[in-house]
């Protein structure tokens, strides 16, 4: 793993909202090719993180780069899923409407999405399962199906880099492994994939990496080197075991 | 005057046709605005700019003597923006949400904006009065100049909107995604906001500071209910705005001493409860009666699955069995069974009934059904 290409790269990043810092000093090496959890407790800053890192937070300090430049220039590599409940699903447009919104990023401004882009939005849309339901409002999907429109929306992207935001809160066990069966084919082709994650048991199963985080890094590397409980209680703070067998 | 002669006035009485011309204009770009207003939940902004656009009308009157309309409605937008851009300072860098900043900002602007009227109407000036139009509104002021004023700006207004059509829809829709998309979010923040407040000042004259902000949303709220695409909402909140600004304009013409400007929000609040009701899909009405008949349709098929459960312990699904049999099973009635009859699901013989193949096989797709109308 030693000579491989470093995906995200985070220096001293420091963040805040008000006086208490929500992510303090964090380093952070993401090779590529990794599926990587973030975990860690409620307000440990785990969204924040991701959020610095799209430039959607403004730090305190620290500097971050995707493939050895600032983020600025790589944004056409990089795709983000936000939490499910970030937006407001009652907006009048259709799910094939939402997908190709991805799509807008590297149209860059005032340019129409035109046939090519609605091509890829129908494929991205297939990829996901959700075909089948292009024309429906949006409202009136099921939180499974809203997630996978979110993870729709990032493929069309085709990015590198995919960041997303616990893609697995409240959705059902089908679209779970769905969803799952998506990050790990994404991994195989090479791409870098972060989620933010909460279920500490499908860690193991999940992903190969993982970075626990509660304000400050806690550790970061492979899931088998690890994932553990000496690092599960300093992230936690309660004596923790683990209970899956690996 | 009677209505029918007000709209034979509007195309010969050169008065009427420029503040039907004029209110219709308004509602029109409104409406377009108004709905961007109401799905980026800020519903109260333009109640809130429109109020803080007053003391701006009194400086500009205080500080140049004239009442020439265009020069106060400059003083109103600078005030107007002034008051919008702390809206969204105040929310941005405190802890106050943004209702208690839009309150905020609402009442103190207004209330600097009364204490100035006051202080002018006490001023040994003999051109003090008539400021206080711009409370209420009075559409009768309008002139063709302003309304050509009012189509340029609403031309502009539509140029933009279609040019960053895309870039709007996605910052409504989910404005950090939109960032990380390296699109300037404060650059279309700014320009939605810019032309909402520009919009607001246009009304000022027409409608006054009080109403103003009805028709941002009252067009907007009906059009909601109508659709769901965005484009459709936006151009049919036009269309309810300028024909609210025209059948309000003529009703309150034809009725004499009616002021025009709550009249046309009248008109457009109409327009609300009627979509509130009647729109097929998300309308009060159509939602009661899918209610009632989905919750019959289940009852039906409770009894239907009911004797699907008794069929089919038998050879031959058709064999008649008692009504009686059913009365442990209480939901069905006399009417009920005939209901089955009728679509041909159960056969009626005197006191004893029978599936048909018919009945049988829709009885035995029933859950399967449920589950698959559930899942789609």
């Amino acid at each position: 793993m030693e000579n491989k290409k470093l995906a995200v790269s985070v220096d001293d990043l420091t963040v805040a909202y008000n006086y208490k810092p929500v992510l303090w000093d964090i380093d952070l090496a993401i090779p590529e090719g990794v599926l990587m959890a973030i975990v860690g407790p409620n307000g440990a800053g785990k969204s924040t993180l991701i959020k610095s890192i799209l430039g959607i937070i403004n730090p305190i300090a620290g500097s971050i780069s995707i493939y050895g430049k600032p983020y600025d220039e790589q944004r056409k590599l990089v795709a983000y899923v936000p939490q499910k409940g970030s937006v407001d699903w009652d907006f009048p447009t259709t799910a094939l409407d939402v997908v190709k919104m991805g799509t807008y990023g590297s149209l860059g401004w005032i340019k129409r999405p035109r046939q090519k882009e609605k091509k890829a939005a129908l494929e991205a849309l297939e990829k996901v399962g959700m075909l089948a339901f292009k024309d429906r409002q949006i409202s009136q999907l099921s939180g499974g199906q809203q997630q996978r429109i979110f993870l729709a929306r990032a493929l069309v992207q085709n990015a590198s880099i995919y960041f997303m935001d616990e893609p697995f809160q409240g959705v059902d066990a089908t679209t779970e492994i769905a969803i799952i069966n998506i990050l790990k084919e994404l991994r195989k082709s090479g791409k870098t994939v972060i989620v933010v994650h909460h279920d500490l048991q499908t860690v193991p199963e999940y992903f190969d990496w993982v970075t626990f985080l509660n304000v400050k890094k806690i550790a970061t590397g492979p899931v088998k080197d690890i994932f553990n409980d000496d690092n599960l209680t300093k992230t936690y703070g309660i004596n923790y075991k683990v209970s899956v067998q690996q | 005057m009677e209505l029918q002669e007000y709209f034979r006035l509007v195309f010969t009485d050169y008065t009427l046709r420029t503040i039907t011309l004029g209110t219709a204009i308004l509602g029109a770009i409104c409406g377009m605005l108004g709905s961007f207003a109401v799905l980026r939940k800020q519903s109260l902004l333009g109640d809130a700019i429109s109020h803080a656009a007053l003391p701006g009308i009194a400086i500009a009157f205080l500080i140049t003597g004239t009442k020439e309309t265009n020069v106060l409605l400059l003083g109103a937008l600078i005030s107007g923006l002034i008051g919008a851009f702390w809206i969204r300072g105040i929310t941005r860098n405190t802890h106050l949400k943004s209702d208690t900043a839009l309150g905020l900002i609402l009442s103190l602007f207004f209330g600097f904006g009364m204490l100035l009227l006051t202080f002018i109407q006490k001023q040994p000036n003999a051109n003090q009065s008539g400021l206080d139009k711009f409370l209420f509104g009075q559409a009768a002021t309008l002139l063709a100049r302003d309304v050509w004023f009012m189509a340029i700006v609403t031309g502009v207004c539509l140029i933009i909107l279609i040019l960053f059509w895309k870039e709007f829809k996605l910052l409504l829709f989910d404005a950090d995604y939109t960032k990380t998309l390296g699109f300037n979010t404060k650059f279309i923040d700014i320009l939605i906001t810019s032309f909402i407040v520009l919009a607001i000042v246009l009304g000022l004259q027409t409608v006054g500071v009080v109403l103003m902000s009805a028709m941002l949303l009252a067009p907007a709220a009906a059009a909601r209910q109508w659709t769901n695409s965005l484009s459709v909402m936006v151009i049919l909140a036009a269309i309810f705005g300028a024909l609210a600004g025209v059948v309000g304009t003529g009703i309150s013409a034809s009725q004499d001493n009616l002021s025009t400007g709550p009249v046309i929000v009248l008109v457009a609040a109409v327009f609300v409860v009627v979509s509130f009701i009647f729109s097929p899909s998300r309308g009060l009405l159509f939602r009661q009666i899918r209610f009632i008949q989905n919750r019959k349709d289940l009852q039906l098929h409770k009894t239907l699955a009911f004797m699907y459960d008794i069929a089919k312990t038998h050879e031959d699904k058709s064999h008649p069995h008692a009504i009686k049999i059913l009365n442990n099973f209480h939901g069905f009635t006399r009417k009920s069974l005939q209901k089955l009859e009728s679509k041909n699901y159960i056969e009626l013989d005197g006191q004893m009934w029978s599936m048909t193949q018919n009945g049988y096989h829709f009885a035995a797709n029933l859950y399967n059904q449920q589950l698959s109308t559930n899942n789609d």
